[in-house]
This record gives C-alpha cells, sequence and structure tokens, in this order.
C-alpha cells in the first residue's frame, strides 16, 4: 500500500512536528509513505475568499504530486475536504481517483487501516477540538445538531488507545473555534472571541492539552492561549498518538 | 470598498464585541434556545426523515410553484377572499395602503410578518399617514425603540430585561427602574388590548399557505395574530410566494418541525387556520415575488427558498451568537439571511456570505436541509467573479495563488517568511496585523518539514 503524505503549507512551514508525527505514525501502522517533495497547498485560501476561479494552478500541482498513490492521507480535516470536494483538473480522470482516496489521518486509522492498538503513552488532561471541516463535512465523529443519530468519534476512538490519557468532556462538544481561514483576520473581532471561548471551555475543565485533528483550529487557539500567558498547551492528535514517555 | 452608512458585518461586529459581557449573554441566551431545540428533537426518533420529507415536499414546491400558485388563487378566490399579487416590495406597500384606503382606515395592527420588514412596509405607511402598531411583543418593544428586529423569531433577543423595562418607562409610563417580565407584559398586555379593540386593519404574516384548499396558517406563541384579525373589519395577509405548500395533510410534517426547530416547543401556541372571511368581514392575501423568482432561477441558490423561517440557524450560529442581528444589515439576519439577501442586492449585501467560518452547523439543524454553508461559499465565488470585492483583494488573492501554485516560489516565500518572523518579528508584530491584535503568532521554526523530509529521509 502505497501512501501519498499530504502536508498542507501553513503545517510545513510552521508545526514541521505534527508533519514528522503524522509520518511516523502511519510507519508505524505499517504503511508504505512517501512525501511527494514538489507539493504547495491545497488551494483553500483563495477558493474559501470567493476565488475559487483562481485555483487552477494548485489543482495542477496537487494532481501531478498525488496522481499515483493507493492513498493520499492528511493530518487535516480542512484541507482533505477541499480536496475532496473542489479538485479538478484537466487530467479529470486523475483529479476523481484523488478525491475519492484522499483520508484525513484518523479516518485513514479507523476506517482503512483498522487500527486497534497504539503503542503510546500520554498521562495528560486533554480536551479534544472537534474541528468543522472534519467534523460536519467528512463526518469525523457524530455531530451535536443530529441529535438522534448513533454517537461515535473516530478521533476519541483513537484517543482512547493512548495510555495514561483522560479525554475532559466540554460544555459545547462541536461548536468552531472561530479560525475560518481568512475569516480570521477578516472578522478579528468575532474570530478571536469564538476562539476565547472554546479556549475557556478546555480551561473550565482543567486541561493541559487541547488536541485536534486541524493544525489551524490548533495554531488559533495557541494565539490566545500564548497572549493570556496560559500554561496550557495545544498538540495536534498525531502527537499525542505517538507520544511516549 | 464599499463605502456606505451602514457598516459592513466586520465593522458591525467590533461595536458589537466592544461590550464583552453583553455578547456572552447574547451567546448564552441564543445557545439555550439551541440546546431547547436539541432536546426537543431527541423526543422525535424520526426527526431526520420529518426533515427529509419537509425538503422533498418543498422541492416539490419549487418545480411546481406556477401551478401551485394558481390552484391556491383559484381556491382562496372560491372561499371569498381578495387575491393581489406584488412583483416587489413596492407594490406590496401600495396595495396594503390601498386596501387601508379603501377601508377608511388611518390606524393597522400587524402582528409578525418579516415579509413587511423586508418591504419596509411600517416606514412607507407611517409617511403615508398611517398608524401602525406591532402586537408581537418582541416587535412591540423594537418598534418602541425605533429599531428592526435582530432575530426573525426573537425580534427583541438583543435587549436585556433592564433595557426592556426602560423602554417601557419610557413609551408606556412603567415605575423606573422595573424589570419584573410579568409586571412589564402586563404593561404591554393592556396598552395592546386598547390596540387590538380599535384597529379596523389588521395584517398577518403567513407561515403555510395551502394549495389544496386555498387557506392559510399563521404560527404565534401570543396569539396577536388572531386577536388582531378576528377583532378587525379587514384581515391582510402577506405571503412570499414559497410559502405556498400543496396539501393541508403536509402542515402534519412542517408544524411538527417549525417549533421545534425555533424554540424546542413541540408546536406553537397557537396554530391557526383561516380559510374565508368571517360574515361581514373582508380577507386580502397578498402574494409577493421581490426577487424571488430571480432566486428560483438561480440553480445554485434556488433552495434558499424551501427556508420556513424557523431561526434554527441563527440560534446555532457560532458568528451570530457573538455579532448580533445588526450587523447582517438586512431584515432576515443570520446565515438564511446572509444566502437570502444577496439576491436582493449584491453590492449592499456582498459582506454577508463572508460573515462565516464555513463551520456547517446551520445546514444541519436546518429542518428543510437546505445546504446553507454551501451556499455561503458559493455566493462568494459568485460576488467575487462580478466584482464586488475590493480590488486590495483580488491583487492580493491573485498573488497568493501564483506563490501557491508554484513549488519553487512555494518554498521561498516560506523559508523569508519564517525569517522574518524568527529575526525580525516586528514587521509582523504590530497593530497592523489582525492576526497579532489579539494572538500570538505562531513560533517559526528553523526547518520546514519538506527541509527536514530531504535532511532525514533521502539520505
Amino acid at each position: 500500500m502505497k501512501v501519498g503524505l499530504f502536508i498542507p503549507c501553513y503545517i510545513d512551514q510552521f508545526y514541521p512536528n505534527v508533519a514528522i508525527a503524522t509520518l511516523k505514525l502511519l510507519e508505524k501502522v505499517g504503511c508504505e509513505v512517501a512525501y511527494p517533495l514538489q507539493q504547495t497547498c491545497c488551494g483553500q485560501p483563495m477558493a474559501n475568499s470567493g476565488f475559487e476561479h483562481l485555483t487552477g494552478g494548485c489543482n495542477e500541482n496537487f494532481v501531478r504530486n498525488f496522481a499515483d498513490f493507493d492513498y493520499i492521507v492528511s493530518p487535516s480535516g480542512s484541507c482533505t475536504l477541499h480536496i475532496k470536494h473542489h479538485l479538478h483538473s484537466t487530467n479529470e480522470e486523475a483529479a476523481t481517483g484523488i478525491r475519492s482516496r484522499i483520508y484525513e489521518l484518523t479516518e485513514f486509522l479507523t476506517d482503512v487501516l483498522n487500527v486497534t492498538a497504539l503503542d503510546a503513552t500520554f498521562p495528560y488532561k486533554v480536551g479534544l477540538h472537534q474541528s468543522c471541516h472534519g467534523q460536519r463535512g467528512l463526518h469525523l465523529a457524530q455531530m451535536s445538531e443530529l441529535v438522534v443519530s448513533p454517537p461515535f468519534s473516530k478521533p476519541v476512538q483513537l484517543l482512547n488507545l493512548v495510555n495514561g490519557i483522560e479525554l475532559i468532556q466540554l460544555d459545547r462538544r462541536d461548536e468552531c473555534c472561530g479560525f475560518g481561514g481568512t475569516f480570521c483576520v477578516t472578522e478579528e473581532a468575532v474570530s478571536v472571541k469564538m476562539g476565547k471561548d472554546r479556549v475557556a471551555d478546555h480551561l473550565r475543565h482543567g486541561v493541559n492539552y487541547i488536541t485536534g485533528v486541524d493544525v489551524s483550529c490548533l495554531m488559533h487557539m495557541e494565539g490566545i492561549l500564548k497572549r493570556a500567558n496560559s500554561a496550557v498547551k495545544v498538540k495536534h492528535i498525531a502527537e499525542i498518538l505517538t507520544a511516549t514517555l | 470598498m464599499n463605502k456606505q452608512l451602514i457598516l459592513d458585518h466586520a465593522d458591525a461586529a467590533v461595536e458589537f464585541n466592544k461590550n464583552e459581557a453583553k455578547v456572552d449573554w447574547h451567546d448564552e441566551t441564543l445557545w439555550f434556545v439551541r440546546t431547547k431545540r436539541d432536546r426537543a428533537v431527541a423526543q422525535i426518533p424520526e426527526w431526520e426523515q420529518l426533515r427529509e420529507a419537509a425538503s422533498q415536499i418543498k422541492n416539490h414546491v419549487l418545480s411546481n410553484m406556477h401551478d401551485l400558485l394558481i390552484q391556491f388563487e383559484e381556491n382562496a378566490i372560491r372561499n371569498g377572499i381578495k387575491i393581489h399579487w406584488a412583483a416587489d416590495g413596492d407594490e406590496h406597500n401600495a396595495i396594503v395602503l390601498d386596501i387601508i384606503k379603501q377601508a377608511g382606515a388611518t390606524r393597522m395592527v400587524k402582528s409578525k410578518s418579516m415579509l413587511t420588514e423586508e418591504c419596509h412596509l411600517n416606514k412607507y405607511l407611517i409617511d403615508n399617514g398611517i398608524e401602525v402598531i406591532d402586537s408581537d411583543l418582541g416587535e412591540r418593544i423594537v418598534q418602541m425603540r425605533n429599531e428592526p428586529p435582530s432575530h426573525i423569531v426573537l425580534p427583541a433577543i438583543h435587549l436585556t430585561k433592564a433595557e426592556v423595562g426602560e423602554t417601557f418607562h419610557e413609551h408606556l409610563g412603567t415605575d423606573k427602574g422595573a424589570t419584573d417580565p410579568q409586571y412589564l407584559t402586563e404593561a404591554a398586555r393592556q396598552h395592546l388590548r386598547e390596540t387590538f379593540l380599535t384597529r379596523k386593519v389588521a395584517l398577518t404574516g403567513v407561515n403555510f399557505a395551502i394549495a389544496e384548499t386555498g387557506g392559510f396558517v399563521v404560527c404565534t406563541n401570543e396569539g396577536n395574530a388572531d386577536m388582531g384579525a378576528h377583532l378587525a373589519d379587514v384581515h391582510i395577509a402577506a405571503m412570499g410566494f414559497e410559502k405556498i405548500i400543496p396539501r393541508a395533510e403536509h402542515l402534519g410534517v412542517f408544524l411538527r418541525l417549525l417549533a421545534r426547530s425555533a424554540t424546542g416547543q413541540p408546536i406553537t401556541t397557537f396554530s391557526s387556520h383561516f380559510h374565508r372571511p368571517r360574515p361581514g368581514q373582508e380577507m386580502h392575501i397578498v402574494i409577493v415575488d421581490n426577487g424571488r423568482s430571480r432566486q428560483l432561477g438561480r440553480p445554485d441558490f434556488r433552495n434558499s427558498l424551501k427556508c420556513i423561517r424557523c431561526a434554527a440557524c441563527l440560534n446555532t450560529c457560532p458568528v451570530y451568537r457573538r455579532s448580533g442581528g445588526f450587523s447582517y444589515h438586512s431584515a432576515v439576519a443570520g446565515p438564511i439571511g446572509s444566502i437570502l439577501a444577496p439576491n436582493l442586492d449584491m453590492k449592499k449585501n456582498a459582506d454577508l456570505p463572508f460573515a462565516s467560518t464555513l463551520c456547517g452547523s446551520c445546514s444541519n439543524v436546518c429542518p428543510v436541509k437546505i445546504d446553507i454553508h454551501d451556499q455561503l461559499y458559493k455566493w462568494r465565488q459568485v460576488l467575487m467573479r462580478e466584482g464586488y470585492g475590493p480590488g486590495s483583494k483580488t491583487v492580493a488573492m491573485k498573488a497568493m495563488a501564483t506563490v501557491l501554485e508554484s513549488p519553487r516560489l512555494y518554498r521561498m516565500a516560506g523559508k523569508v517568511g519564517r525569517g522574518v518572523l524568527r529575526f525580525a518579528p516586528i514587521t509582523v508584530e504590530n497593530g497592523l496585523n489582525p492576526w497579532y491584535n489579539q494572538r500570538e503568532m505562531p513560533e517559526p521554526p528553523a526547518e520546514s518539514f519538506h527541509d527536514w523530509y530531504v535532511n532525514h529521509k533521502k539520505a
């Protein structure tokens, strides 16, 4: 099984440790992983700003990098969702193939690899931030609005395999953190207020760490935590699933 | 950039957020309504099937709009109701004024109708010498304050008890500083009772118009629509044409969904069925287009017309709860308003589809399954393509696309960007950077993952 590792641009540039953890995790569970070196960005920053018509170049580059893999896996629900919904190409057959073979990391581990054991230890109180695009776009967990559907959560299923971890329950388990791409700067007031409120929910429950499947949300909440001089830190779920004492 | 008198959403949100305690209160009040909705939904195991049924009935309506409206008109006329067709808000207002004048009245009582807000009926009537009193308690409160409703179901949700007390003190002479809801409501009740008894003309909205019977249903919790309509000699009902449903039996689907989605009640206190005028009474229905035909003709946006105005999307929207209804500068606020308003005026409402993180919660609570967040995304594309974005944004986006589609430029820009952050943070960490205003920047690593991979894996 050949897995192409898709590392979103801001993770590549600002959070290489998340990418390294993702790579190690995939190799640990037996995947043959390659990181195509010419990859850049999924195009979402332009598309969500109303400029999807400028994403052709990113799309073609993505197809060039990832057409030949059995699976494409990424530590980001948001970028995965964007590719799944909006990747088109002059080679549409290749684009269609990629759209059907791309997975967010946790769903790949639970649904494709059926991972049931992980040799990881993380003895801390952790709050899970359910990032919206993974949650409501990729259905990584039961959504709070769909009250009558059966409960499940792919990230929680994996976190429960980690030794020593204590997952807390939030008051609002899947409310948006307010990152929202360019929304975080164009609507700074609401974005920050949403972030502060999300962070406060975690702090109320005494977490040591906030985790999630999307670094963008975590980066936003990290910025707020740091500004408040909080001791609470953020970690992408891949970092926790590979943590050892 | 649009220079206009009304603030765009982001600027209005900055104003709203200056009082953080009030924002918290607004957020928690509406979140409470959302949790009530969740509890009500949990009582109905077949909730998702109900949503699907409602969605399909409404899809059928959108595809058969012409025939259903004609059928409705025929049956209503047979019942003795007068039907008026209005192409836009101005025509609607003129028709209503004409009916009032024909009745020889100078005053009218009105129950809740978001359509009349959309058409700015109150201002038009007042300018033409007609006094209008809104009889829904929330609407009466905002009317006294000369404000529009900030929410389509809870018009005065932006006000605290203390603010209502002040307003009543000023307009109804209640005791200064009084905040007891029972006392204040009683004062409004007495004031409105006099209004109900003395008005010859009453206007109501329409929640559902039934093609099969020519009748219509009005849902309220206060009974104010009934009180107005039953005491008046002339009953005017104003409806957007999308309110039509094919058959009376479909009410069994929509009435179960509406109040549960709106406020978490099993059903509105009053679901009043009007079929014909009582002896001696006149009954009019004004059927309004006002851009709805245009929206019906937009494949990506037509199903926004399925909306039954429950406001579940407002209550669940994390942005609405923290920016307030007025930030949407449109009769219908929140996510649904943001996909309806650009159809009415793209230039004026170009900011609204961007007042969202695209979190998707709105689409999940929608009882008629409108793909609201996908339509927000699609409106963004339409608005930018048609040139309603600021020129600076287009330039920035083109530059960004040029960098991100080229692996070489991307890596170079990344390296420079990280370098700047590491060695000259002041160029980014300053008041001009809206990220840095209330958040720290991420700590830039010396090495990108790409470089780490090349160094560690290729060897």
